[in-house]
């Protein structure tokens, strides 16, 4: 299955500095937003140490970890923001 | 209805206040009884900041009938390129003073409530009770949790706005309406050093503009009663693209503030909960004067710059090796073991961390430069920028 991945703020810098990606994955329909994080922060590693601090979102919708993403899905990855 | 008839009723326009508003008073949905309602509202404003400005300045002009503002700091040169309450005069000056002139200037029918101090879990509930309506404007994680909490626990509306270098946010935090807090979408604050603040990543100065005047627009709209608020529902902002998102937020059943079984139900101590204050010094730190005697000796050293790229561009230290402190774990094999290692980063907090990285990691010889290159730039070499 193919889905877009669009990266906010800082999470756009640790993940190689684009704000959209396509991400294709194997032999599956579904994956759970916790695995695919997993799969994310392999690829890239300055992703790892913000795990549980980030924001998912499926077609602009806010989810949590046990979402499972399908086909086509837009998915929002944003890091916490504290200014002001 | 956030502000009952009773109280719009009770609330009389004078000559010159129908003539101020009439550009309120045509639009059907404001009209003299908006205005009215306007006008018996309070809202309190948690920091003059990049939000606070924008958000007062226009709550003034718009006729909000009492607006207080909490906020201990004083005006410095560097908020001038996004706080556009202040001006150069006002350099050195509390903030809440320099408000006070400005919003008062705008809108002399004002009742303003100063509060030239921090918003803290002992003085918030009783800070919060007078108003209708809060407003975060406020500039770190610790605030942000509290802010919200007493908002959710008054039953009132918590208007947020949060900004970083190119993007922002904003929305309605009522747990009272039926919408969700804050804490439903962060349940817990990211560790101190994750997320860099906007003295440490920067901002662009009109970015709090925009989400300042979302905050306005949204705290106006509840006031009146009218529209749709941003309740359950997050806008986010990229200005480079100009793209407004709007993410719909939900309602977290197990919400320690908001949600069935609340387990939170009074303030707690946000420093802890955030992981502050920083952790005990075991690490050894020296100061600028101390830094300097060591390169003019020659004494062998690696100077170790922890900051990110972005602020490098800026100004830095000649001779460092640079590794910002989210890839030092990764990268910590490029440092040599000996001899000393001596890390900097803008101000000490971030150096302060490296070096338990590095302690934890086996090195024996680290020092942390207290103060950091503001302090190099302030008190040894002037031609290394400050910012």
């Amino acid at each position: 299955m193919t889905i877009k991945l669009l990266y906010f703020s800082l999470l756009r810098d640790a993940a190689g500095g684009t704000e959209e990606t396509t991400h294709t994955i194997q032999d599956t329909d579904s994956i759970s937003v916790a695995d695919l994080l997993q799969r994310l922060y392999t690829q890239h590693p300055a992703l790892r140490p913000w795990d549980g601090k980030i924001l998912v979102a499926a077609d602009l919708e806010y989810v949590k970890r046990d979402y499972l993403i399908h086909e086509g899905q837009e998915i929002a990855i944003m890091p916490p923001v504290q200014g002001g | 209805m956030l502000i009952p008839d009773t109280r719009a009723d009770a609330v009389e326009l004078s000559p010159l206040e129908r003539e101020r508003y009439a550009r309120h008073a045509l639009l059907p949905d404001v009209g003299i009884e908006g205005q009215k309602r306007m006008k018996a509202a309070s809202v309190l404003c948690i920091g003059a900041g990049g939000l606070g400005s924008p958000v007062t300045l226009y709550l003034a002009a718009a006729g909000i009938g009492r607006i207080g503002i909490v906020d201990p700091d004083v005006v410095e040169r560097t908020n001038l390129q996004r706080q556009v309450l202040f001006a150069e005069s006002d350099i050195g000056r509390p903030k809440i003073e320099a408000a006070r002139d400005r919003l008062l200037g705008i809108n002399p029918h004002l009742q303003l409530d100063l509060y030239p101090e921090r918003f803290t879990a002992e003085n918030a509930v009783s800070l919060l009770e007078p108003y209708d309506v809060l407003v975060d404007g406020t500039d770190n994680f610790a605030t942000r949790y509290l802010s919200n909490d007493v908002a959710a626990f008054a039953g009132k509306p918590n208007v947020y706005g949060s900004i970083f270098r190119f993007e922002g946010q904003a929305s309605v935090f009522h747990p009272a309406a039926g919408g969700p807090c804050y804490r439903c979408m962060f349940p817990t604050p990211p560790e101190p050093g994750l997320v860099p603040s906007c003295a440490e990543g920067g901002v662009l100065g009109v970015l709090p503009g925009i989400i300042g005047s979302l905050q306005a627009t949204e705290t106006i709209k509840l006031i009146i009663g009218k529209g749709e608020p941003l309740i359950g529902k997050m806008v986010h902002v990229d200005t480079m693209t100009m793209r407004f998102r709007e993410f719909k937020l939900r309602k977290d059943p197990e919400c320690p503030v908001c949600g069935e079984t609340p387990s939170i139900t009074e303030p707690i101590d946000y420093e802890a909960f955030c992981g502050m204050p920083e952790p005990p010094p075991v690490v050894e730190e020296i100061s600028v004067q101390e830094l300097k005697a060591l390169r003019d000796a020659k004494i062998p050293h690696t100077l170790l710059d922890v900051r990110g790229k972005d602020e490098i561009t800026i100004c830095e230290i000649a001779g460092s090796l640079k590794l910002p402190l989210p890839e030092l774990s990764d990268r910590i094999d490029e440092i040599p073991k000996s001899p000393r290692v001596v890390i900097h980063c803008k101000g000490g907090v971030r150096s302060a961390q490296a070096a338990e990285v590095l302690l934890e990691n086996g090195f024996k010889e680290v020092a942390s430069v207290a103060g950091g290159i503001n302090a190099w730039s302030e008190e040894i070499d002037s031609e290394v920028a400050l910012y």
